[in-house]
This record gives structure tokens, C-alpha cells and sequence, in this order.
């Protein structure tokens, strides 16, 4: 009998063992799962630009986990920059070259008088050349980030194009102060001289006279130097300032932030020196008498009279109103 | 030769920190730089997660693609190192990097940057292995003495794995498939084009 009892107590234990046994297997299979809930890597992705959290360290600037948009500023500056600046550059040179053999020097057509007058003081001078300098070394140095690895880089070697480019690094960020300073003076000396007005219109009509033998009138910048002074105040100005938001880093914006200014400063700063080396070609070899209206401050009157005919007016006016002891007028 | 990847298992990662300190104290990695830090996303809020970061030793690296003087290269295990004697602290690799790796000391100037320093998978830098000027460069070399990363290695909860990347993803793998879920591994798409099917 007490084995019989036994047996039932085993066979009912047996049972509920199996009832337990066969609860808990969908129990467990019911249990929360962890991740249904949690973030997810490519759902954030998808839904932001980039991933950012919380860090426990001082660096806050660090709490950005992910953000693949390095990816296409890589692209822009590997590939689209290097065309955008070749075709700009090269395509300007080639212009220029073209215009040179066909045209020519733009002669002083009346020859000299040997009479000059003032065209830039010696302020109005050196304000020029410093950001001039300042510009020709930004340039090269800029120009080495983005060129220099695939062309300077295999004809030097490792060593020498580091070390150059560190030094061209320094200058680059010194020589942005002074520059950014003949930036603002040039934009307050000239300003007067480069509002746009109706003049400017029939010059730019007649194509300011570099074609033909044609001398449109013009006050004391026509419409060519207005352009090349706006070029100068408003590239100037954009360059300077998402310049200084890279050399001042999170100073002013975050990673992207940077990328967003490291696009625009390369962009217009290729378009610039562009713009720079119509401005030296017109400056020198491309129009007789033109240089020493910054060399010596002084141009002849006859070079007034043919491409600022309205300013020579202008200052003859000023002067005749004083006694002028050699105002034998014009011939 | 193994293609060296990191991988963090998110869902184990309890945000101790003890990867970065290990970093630190075994390259000697001065005040203000961090190669690796621990994001937590969704602090507070329900199915909040950590990853420890740290370079990813990207395939097809895009600082190195970005960086003006070439200073940076991948190694035969698919470890991105650099050259401080050749890099000039321009910032390009940071831009271009997905995962905020390079950092750079505050020298000089303004705010300008010093030599570029991030994460070496503890695989030194172009000097010879081992050496002084190589510790006090990019800190210790453990590749070279057949260790792997010190970060991994130190993780209490094993979140943090490091080596060969067929084999972590393994584990990874197996780990998922035990466990029955798994948030990803963090990065992956963006450091390697790929990710782990779980």
C-alpha cells in the first residue's frame, strides 16, 4: 500500500514537474526583449544626419558619435574642389593667354604726355601692397592644401612638402591678420569711388574699351575695378571669415559647421585668385600705364584722359580752382 | 594577415568608462585628448544605449583620403596610423572623420592645432616597434608584442571587442543569437560598409 502511495506521489509529482516545466517555456519566451525598445543605429541615422548622446568627460564636443556627413565634404574636397579650381584657375590663364596674343597690350594711344598727375597716395599704396603680398602668400599656401599632395607632393618627397607645408600653414594663419586689415581699409578708402552708377553701364555696353579701340569714359574706377572691388570687399570679407571659423576651431560652430565653412572658403577663395590674376594681367602687361598708377602713385595724363576721362575732368576741376601755376590746360 | 576591427556591443556596454581610462594610462595621452569615450544616447530614457568609441579603422579611410601632406596610411592588419613628424595639425581629418577621432593638442596660437592624435589600435606609429620615440610619440605598441587593445582587453562586461574582424563579428554573432536580440554593431555601415547580420 505504501508503495502504491509512493507511486502516486511520484507519478502526481512527475506531473506537476511536467505542468512547471511546460509553463515556464512560454513564460521565458515572453520575457521583454531588451533591444525592442532600444536605439538603434540605423533608425537614428535615418532620422538625424548624425548620432549624439551624453559623455561623462569634460569634452562635451564629443558627445557626437557618428556623423557620416564627413563623407561627402571628403568627396567635395578630393574631387569637386580640385575641378572647380583647376577650371577656374587654368581656364582664367588660358583666357588671359589667349587675349594677350590676340590683342595684345592696351597702348596709350595718344602716346605720353609727360605730364602726370596723382592717382594714389602713397597711403592708398601701401594699403594695396600689403594685402597684395598678403594675398599672393595666402594663395600658394592655399593653393598647396588642396593641389600640392598630387603634384608637389611626388616631386619632393615626404619630408620636404611637410615641412613646407607647415611653414606655408604658419603664414597662412599670420598673414590672414593683416590681410583681413587691407580688406576693411581698402573697403573704406574706395568706397566713394565704386558705387555703381549709369556710367558703368554704357562701359560695360561697349566692353569697357578692351576690344577695338574704344575709350568709354569712366570716373575714377570704371566698371572693371568696381567689379574687382567688390571681388576684393565681399570675397575678402567671406574668405577672412570662414577662415577665421577653421583657425578658431568650435569657437564659433561644430564639426559641421566647419565643413560647411571650409566649402565656401575654398570655393571663393579659388574664384578669387581668379579674379586675381585678371586683375595683375590688366595691372601689367595688359595695359601700358597702368602699373604705375600703384608703382610710382602717378599716371600720365594722357592715360587718364583715355581710361578715366571723367575723373581727369574731375580733378582738372579741382585744381583750375586753385592757381595753378603749370594749368596750360589740355592741348 | 587579420583585418583589425573594434565592435561594441551596446547591449552589454554599462558606461563604466574603464576602456578610456585604460587608454589613457597605457599610452600616457596628455590632458584634453581622448582617443576613446563612451556616448551614451538616450540618457535616461528607456532603451537607452552606450557605445565606446574610439577611431574605427575605417576601410578606405577618409582622413587619410582628406589628409593635404599623406601622413596617414593602413597598415597590412587594417590598422589607420599616422605620422607626427609628417602632419602639419591642419584639421582636415577631423572634418572628414565620421567619428570625431583625431583630436589635437592646443599649441600655440590662437586655437591652432598641434600634431593630429587618435587611436592606434595600440599599434604605435611608423617608428620602429617598441621603441622610445615611438611610446612617446603614439604610446605603447601591444600589436607588436602580440596583445591586442588595451580598451578591450580591460572590459569588464566584455562589450568592447577587439581583433580580427571575422572573428569578433563571430562573437557578436553567437552572442546575438543566444541572447535573441542585439542593437548592431555600432558604426559599421560607416567605418567598413558592412554590418552584421543577426
Amino acid at each position: 500500500m505504501a508503495s502504491f502511495a509512493r507511486f502516486i506521489r511520484l507519478t502526481l509529482g512527475a506531473l506537476a514537474f511536467l505542468l512547471v516545466i511546460s509553463m515556464a517555456g512560454p513564460c521565458g519566451a515572453q520575457q521583454i526583449n531588451p533591444t525592442a525598445s532600444s536605439v538603434k543605429e540605423q533608425q537614428l541615422l535615418q532620422e538625424f544626419d548624425r548620432i549624439q548622446g551624453r559623455v561623462s568627460i569634460p569634452d562635451q564636443r564629443s558627445g557626437i558619435l557618428i556623423q557620416p556627413a564627413g563623407r561627402e565634404w571628403r568627396e567635395f574636397r578630393d574631387l569637386t574642389l580640385r575641378w572647380i579650381g583647376g577650371i577656374t584657375i587654368l581656364g582664367m590663364l588660358a583666357v588671359l593667354i589667349i587675349f594677350y596674343l590676340s590683342r595684345g597690350m592696351v597702348r596709350l594711344e595718344s602716346g605720353r604726355s609727360g605730364r602726370t598727375i596723382v592717382r594714389f597716395t602713397s597711403f592708398e599704396r601701401f594699403v594695396h601692397w600689403m594685402t597684395a603680398t598678403c594675398f599672393i602668400v595666402l594663395a600658394i599656401s592655399g593653393l598647396n592644401i588642396t593641389f600640392g599632395r598630387p603634384l608637389l607632393l611626388p616631386l619632393i618627397g615626404h619630408e620636404a612638402f611637410s615641412d613646407w607645408s607647415q611653414w606655408a600653414k604658419y603664414a597662412h594663419n599670420f598673414l590672414s591678420f593683416p590681410f583681413t586689415i587691407g580688406v576693411v581699409l581698402i573697403f573704406l578708402m574706395w568706397i566713394a569711388g565704386n558705387i555703381p552708377n549709369k556710367v558703368d553701364v554704357d562701359w560695360i555696353k561697349r566692353g569697357g574699351g578692351l576690344v577695338g579701340h574704344d575709350h568709354p569714359r569712366a570716373y575714377r574706377f570704371n566698371a572693371g575695378q568696381k567689379a574687382i572691388y567688390w571681388i576684393v570687399v565681399i570675397g575678402g570679407g567671406l574668405v577672412a571669415a570662414t577662415g577665421y571659423a577653421l583657425m578658431f576651431p568650435f569657437y564659433l560652430s561644430g564639426i559641421e559647421g566647419m565643413q560647411l565653412a571650409q566649402i565656401v572658403h575654398s570655393i571663393v577663395a579659388m574664384l578669387f585668385i581668379a579674379a586675381m590674376l585678371a586683375h595683375i594681367y590688366i595691372g601689367t602687361i595688359g595695359m601700358e600705364g597702368a602699373f604705375e598708377a600703384m608703382g610710382s602713385g602717378t599716371v600720365d595724363v594722357n592715360w587718364a584722359r583715355e581710361h578715366h576721362a571723367l575723373w581727369l575732368e574731375e580733378q582738372n576741376a579741382r585744381t583750375s580752382a586753385r592757381p595753378q601755376p603749370s594749368a596750360s590746360a589740355a592741348e | 594577415m587579420a583585418r583589425m576591427k573594434f565592435l561594441c556591443d551596446a547591449d552589454r556596454c554599462i558606461e563604466c568608462n574603464a576602456c578610456v581610462t585604460a587608454c589613457k594610462n597605457e599610452h600616457e595621452v596628455p590632458w584634453g585628448i581622448n582617443r576613446r569615450r563612451v556616448v551614451t544616447i538616450n540618457d535616461g530614457k528607456p532603451g537607452e544605449r552606450s557605445v565606446s568609441m574610439a577611431c574605427m579603422h575605417c576601410t578606405d579611410a577618409p582622413c587619410a583620403a582628406v589628409c593635404p601632406v599623406n601622413c596617414i596610411y593602413t597598415t597590412a592588419d587594417g590598422v589607420v596610423l599616422h605620422s607626427k613628424d609628417l602632419c602639419i595639425g591642419c584639421g582636415y581629418c577631423f572634418y572628414a572623420c565620421p567619428f570625431g577621432a583625431p583630436q589635437y593638442p592646443k599649441v600655440g596660437n590662437f586655437g591652432s592645432r598641434g600634431k593630429m592624435d587618435k587611436c592606434t589600435f595600440c599599434a604605435g606609429g611608423p617608428e620602429a616597434d617598441g621603441s622610445k620615440e615611438e611610446y612617446e610619440k603614439y604610446g605603447a605598441n601591444r600589436l607588436a608584442e602580440g596583445k591586442l587593445p588595451l580598451c578591450a582587453e580591460m572590459c569588464s562586461t566584455k562589450s568592447l571587442l577587439a581583433g580580427d574582424g571575422e572573428i569578433i563579428a563571430q562573437i557578436y554573432k553567437e552572442r546575438v543569437m543566444k541572447r535573441g536580440y542585439g542593437s548592431g554593431a555600432w558604426g559599421w555601415k560607416t567605418a567598413y560598409r558592412e554590418t552584421i547580420e543577426s
